[in-house]
């Protein structure tokens, strides 16, 4: 088990964004998390990367308790994510985004940097190898000294993912990394998915497609209204009462009854 | 390819600082050169919190007037010598920066803004009104820098010491920014919340870089002093403040070249308008409001664009 979570809650202003959620993540494995809009897929991850304190809970990633740190040390603790709405660095060229995710192992001392020593230029050329080695993998190639604004959606999408991998971290967090995507564009990302936990890098993945879900997860948490309604495989999943009821109204649960 | 380009930029701005005495006519333009250069000194440092990290200061002429003042204390009142005068106020430049930053660092925008200014206008108030240390708004007597033995006193001396000391400015900034922290502080601008899930502590690059702009200003202010052998807290006021983040503006934000165009062109500026008299400033005015709307960006990175744009139409 590499991450477990007890109890997260977070409340915004009497409003319940998550309540009483308890997760277990598997090590090497593709969790994917699902709901309906509102259901507090977001809030999940924002938690787990300690953008959102929760109001009560624990997070647990091996031996460590993270809740209420700053999302640094989320960072440092070996999780890393994308965002929904893009957070590229638009000034700085696709290669330089991956290098910068790359800061957690890549920062030599201040003296070293400042002054150009021997040891700062041996982590500069790791860095710049480890960074090109991503960008080639998200077939990125092309765009790799292009200032960030300049790339097209579908190429910011990836190159978020391969800026979140840059520092090799044990668990990443994806929010809907196939929106609004092509599904030429969408079979990329998913197989990138795939290479990702084949490396036994552990992936959270916050996501609509549901053709996408099926196919790349292991295992699936659905959300409702911010309480977990199911948890387990996709197909016992997708034949869960509740989550039919959540997703189509209980009506239609009759209607197929 | 990029540390290259910087070395290729470094020695590109060697040579020219090789070259100026060439047509350096008299005193009075080598006065002005060793101007632009201090100036030149804190923009660099300065851009480096403005530019490149996205934090603002309006109190940056404070750090270079108490560089300027700790060092000529030191020196007058208690006889050190400048050339260990000088680094040790830079020093205790360096720790009061690291004090008043741990608290208004957590301020943005212009929240901050206003607590730098705030510090600046401390600053400046304490050197006119402790007139019995500080001589007052009248100003005080530096010693000259000595460096074994050997008085540093002229324009044509200081010159190269200032032309060293920008060098080395400029070579520790762009060591800086071609490294992961300066990448960590450009993400800073770019997403704090990003940055912050790369594993970015963002309050410590903060202060890290508003200390080390604050011992930029305070090298500069102590190299003023001892130059000019006399020191007002005009250097350390709210204007000097404005007209150091208007260079770094003008020339250009997050971009060491900017930061030096900036800084030549509005210290010569004002020196070549002196003969339009009482229009002085209504031109120096026009230029720049013509400046910021024709190359919002400033001047460096908007002439950066025009010739990429240029090369790229031929083929």
């Amino acid at each position: 088990m590499l991450l477990r979570a007890e109890n997260l809650t977070r409340r915004f202003g009497g409003v319940s964004a998550l309540e009483a959620v308890d997760l277990e993540l598997a090590s090497g494995a593709v969790h994917a998390v699902i709901g309906p809009n509102g259901a507090g897929k977001t809030t999940l991850l924002n938690m787990l990367s300690g953008i959102y304190r929760p109001d009560s809970g624990e997070i647990r990633l091996g031996g460590l308790s993270l809740a209420g740190r700053a999302p640094h040390e989320f960072a440092a603790a070996g999780i890393a994510r994308t965002f929904q709405n893009l957070q590229v660095f638009p000034d700085m060229s696709a290669l330089e985004n991956v290098m910068a995710g790359r800061w957690l192992r890549s920062r030599a001392g201040l003296a070293a940097t400042l002054f150009r020593l021997p040891s700062f230029r041996r982590l500069e050329e790791e860095c710049r190898a480890a960074a090109e080695e991503l960008i080639d993998e998200v077939g990125l190639a092309r765009w790799r000294d292009a200032r960030a604004d300049a790339l097209p959606y579908g190429a910011l999408k990836r190159l978020e993912i391969a800026r979140a991998l840059a520092a090799g971290p044990k668990l990443v967090l994806l929010d809907e990394p196939a929106a609004g995507l092509n599904p030429g564009e969408t079979r990329q990302v998913d197989e990138l998915i795939r290479r990702v936990a084949g490396r036994g890098v552990t992936v959270v993945l916050v996501e609509h497609n549901m053709k996408l879900v099926m196919e790349v997860s292991d295992h699936v948490i659905v959300l409702d209204q911010g309480r977990k309604i199911a948890d387990g495989e996709p197909r016992s999943v997708s034949a869960d009462p509740l989550v039919i009821e959540a997703y189509l109204g209980a009506g239609a649960l009759r209607a197929a009854a | 390819m990029r540390p290259s380009g910087s070395r290729a930029s470094l020695l590109a701005l060697a040579a020219a600082l090789a070259a100026l005495p060439l047509v350096l006519a008299n005193n009075y333009t080598y006065e002005v050169a060793i101007l632009v250069g201090l100036n030149a000194i804190t923009c660099v440092g300065l851009n480096l919190l403005v530019g490149y990290a996205g934090q603002i200061s309006l109190g940056h002429a404070g750090f270079f007037g108490l560089g300027a003042y700790g060092s000529a204390l030191l020196a007058a009142r208690y006889g050190w010598p400048p050339l260990v005068s000088l680094p040790a106020a830079v020093a205790a430049v360096g720790v009061l920066a690291w004090a008043i930053g741990r608290p208004i660092l957590r301020l943005r925008g212009h929240y901050l803004a206003m607590a730098t200014l705030g510090f600046g206008v401390i600053v400046s108030i304490v050197l006119s009104i402790e007139d019995r240390v500080t001589g007052g708004p009248d100003g005080m007597a530096v010693p000259p820098l000595q460096v074994l033995g050997f008085t540093l006193q002229g324009e044509r001396i200081w010159y190269w010491v200032v032309a060293a000391v920008l060098l080395a400015a400029v070579w520790l900034a762009q060591n800086l920014v071609d490294s992961p922290h300066g990448r960590a502080l450009r993400a800073l601008h770019g997403s704090e919340t990003a940055a912050a899930a790369l594993g970015v502590d963002a309050a410590r690059h903060k202060l890290f870089v508003f200390v080390l702009s604050a011992l930029f200003a305070a090298t500069a202010g102590g190299l003023a002093a001892h130059y000019a052998g006399f020191i007002t807290p005009a250097k350390a006021s709210f204007l000097h403040s404005i007209e150091l983040v208007t260079m770094v503006v003008f020339g250009g934000m997050a971009s060491t070249a900017g930061a030096l165009v900036g800084a030549a062109v509005l210290t010569t500026l004002p020196q070549l308008l002196t003969m339009l008299k009482e229009y002085e400033m209504v031109v120096l005015g026009a230029v720049l409001m013509g400046t910021m709307i024709f190359m919002p960006r400033g001047i460096v990175p908007t002439l950066e664009k025009v010739l990429a744009a240029a090369r790229r139409k031929p083929d």
